[in-house]
């Protein structure tokens, strides 16, 4: 079985003044997986993401996505940045946070027009968030921004998406609603990354997984390689601690 | 009313639209502080661009000077990059010697001529109609006038033309770096603006009345609204109120008009600090109380659900003395739970009703499902506080 590779990763290395924070990575993620990256605090796993989308500049190695440089193939992906990223506070509402993601296909200048709001509503409408679509972003709970964020990026209508933390400080109700149309993606022959925290939902949600800590450990399907072996290469021998640990909201 | 003073506050009032439109971002950006660096900032780039033009109107004076502006920030942003000290610090360390700089300057070489550290400072507004722009013999109105009426132009120009991408870049510049959108040619543009509009305002206004023309309309604003076109909007209009107000205070009192205008300007924050409908002082307060009146309707709640055998734990007297609530708190949650038809009450005994025995038992399901959460969804669909 020869999948297509939708990332290839080669050597990459990252540091913040100088300390390491992601070792001589290498990785190849297939097309059509729903992968988790795992690893501890610290590990890097923001840093692979944010260095995939070329928002942090490596020091050596080099980001293939379908063959070709990130810049060439910005329309292919979809970024869901963690949610305490940004301010919540800033005067605008969920439509117009959703219609971001229709500014990288408008490229400069270009406004957004009867096709992009379409696109943006529908978007709404699948994340649950329609009625929602007027509210002032501060005033929506923590799982209704995730799912604004994610509008955001189902908007973008990419072959890729990437998540930091979707699922971070979100309700239960939200956690299932967002897993769905994770899995609906990939249904549909997209390819979901997504960083994650929650060991225990790994094999439920995941069919891929990614070990990370500085250095890659292990990557390949769930049901092969998530094991006490790469659990404790990764986490260390207390990674039992991290499995029963809940995200802090 | 003079030809003088309606200049006057044409003038003002200009400055005061070019400045909202970069103040507003740079609020938003949490970086008003930078203002205060920038506008001390130019002086050496102004001194140096007067020796070089000798002429203080000059456009190649003002871009000379807005780029030691820009430098200001390049400067901050190298010596917080070295986490050596944090931004407020780097701030504080870069301006004042860039400022005393241009103080040196000017003792040494420029003392002879209108360029002088209090001019920097406060400016002279009542001076500015004084100093006409000639063509070809013609009175074209005051320089100031021309000046900031120009760079109001090229920033409105470069609002109307970039403003998804200023916006995108403000809100979430992750984003905005990955769609190729790159913050960091917004973040100089705005720092250059911000810089150019500073020195085009110095002359006729001073350093101070920029700074408070770029921040305090745009802090009021915020407060008003949650829109940024109106927050733009309204930055713009609450600033040319304050310079007309200000310049008429300023005539009463005989007093600086610079001066006048920043009190109008503190006075309208304040005003609205307090009043502001959503995010007033007072409005602020007002929601807390609704909340901590709707957490004792739910633990009240839940407190009669756990008892519905026992009487005594349901009597209204029980509510004064057991619970340990203030009567007035304790009359305000049985109110509410009336209105909203979840309880009923029978010679002061008190038992839920169908809807609070289902509301009660979603508030629990929910909780314990959610941990964290807050109960909004719920309160909605229950029109607690809708009557």
């Amino acid at each position: 079985m020869s999948r297509k590779i939708a990332v290839q990763i080669d050597d990459l290395t990252v540091a913040y003044n100088y300390k390491p924070v992601l070792w001589d990575i290498d990785l190849s993620i297939p097309e059509g997986v729903l992968m988790a990256i795992v690893g501890p605090n610290g590990a890097g796993k923001s840093t692979l993401i944010k260095s995939i989308l070329d928002i942090i500049k490596p020091i050596a190695g080099s980001v293939k996505i379908y063959g070709k440089p990130y810049k060439k193939q910005r329309a292919l992906v979809a970024y869901v940045p963690q949610k305490g990223s940004v301010d919540w506070d800033f005067p605008t509402t969920a439509f117009d946070v959703v219609m971001m993601g229709t500014y990288g296909s408008l490229g400069w200048i270009k406004r957004p027009g009867q096709k992009e709001k379409k696109a943006a509503l529908e978007a709404l409408e699948k994340v649950g968030m329609l009625s929602f679509r007027n509210r002032q972003i501060s005033q929506l709970s923590g799982g209704q921004q995730q799912r604004v964020f994610l509008a955001r990026a189902l908007v973008q209508n990419a072959a890729i998406y990437f998540m930091d933390e979707p699922f971070q400080g979100v309700d239960a109700t939200t956690e299932k609603a967002i897993i769905n149309i994770l899995k609906a993606l990939r249904k549909a022959g997209k390819t979901v990354i997504v960083v994650h925290h929650d060991l225990q939902t790994v094999p439920e949600y995941f069919d891929w997984v990614t070990f990370l800590n500085v250095k890659k450990i292990a990557t390949g399907p769930v049901k092969d390689i998530f094991n006490d072996d790469n659990l404790t290469k990764t986490y260390g021998i207390n990674y039992k601690v991290a499995l029963n640990q809940h995200p802090s909201p | 009313m003079s030809s003088a003073q309606l200049e006057i506050q044409l003038i003002a009032s200009l400055v005061a639209i070019a400045c909202a439109i970069p103040g507003t971002f740079l609020v938003l950006r949490k970086m008003a502080l930078i203002t205060d660096a920038i506008s001390h900032a130019i002086l050496p780039g102004i001194v140096l661009g007067f020796f070089i033009t000798e002429d203080l109107s000059s456009p190649l004076l003002i871009l000379l000077a807005a780029l030691s502006g820009v430098l200001t920030v390049i400067l901050v942003e190298f010596i917080q990059k070295t986490k050596l000290v944090k931004e407020d610090t780097a701030i504080g360390l870069v301006f004042p010697v860039l400022f005393s700089i241009g103080v040196i300057l000017i003792a040494q070489h420029a003392n002879d001529v209108h360029l002088d550290v209090d001019a920097v400072l406060v400016g002279e507004l009542a001076f500015a109609p004084f100093d006409r722009l000639l063509l070809y013999q013609t009175d074209m109105g005051p320089k100031a006038l021309w000046i900031i009426g120009s760079i109001l132009l090229i920033t409105l120009g470069l609002l109307i033309t970039f403003f998804k991408e200023l916006k995108i870049s403000t809100f979430d510049a992750g984003l905005a770096a990955a769609l190729g959108l790159s913050p960091v040619v917004m973040h100089y543009g705005l720092m250059t603006i911000a810089s150019i509009t500073t020195v085009g305002a110095f002359d006729a206004v001073g350093a101070i009345l920029v700074i408070a023309f770029m921040i305090a309309p745009a802090a009021t604003a915020y407060l008003l609204t949650n829109d940024l076109k109106k927050m733009l909007f309204l930055a713009a209009i609450l600033g040319v109120i304050a310079a007309i107000s200000g310049y008429w205070l300023a005539h009463e009192l005989d007093a600086s008009i610079a001066g006048a205008i920043t009190t109008v300007l503190g006075l309208i924050f304040l005003a609205v600090y307090l009043f502001a409908p959503q995010k007033g002082y007072f409005s602020v307060r007002y929601r807390q109380r609704q909340q901590r009146i709707e957490v004792s309707l739910l633990t009240f709640l839940l407190h009669l659900g756990n008892h519905t055998d026992n009487t005594s734990e349901r009597h209204l007297q029980h509510l004064y003395e057991h619970i340990n609530w203030q009567k007035v708190r304790a009359k305000s949650v049985v109110n509410l739970a009336l209105k909203n038809n979840m309880i009923q009450i029978d010679q002061d005994i008190i038992s839920l009703t169908e809807k609070g025995h289902s509301f009660t038992k979603e508030a629990i399901d929910y909780i314990v499902t959610n941990k964290n959460a807050e109960i909004e969804n719920m309160k909605d669909r229950f029109f607690l506080f809708r009557g």
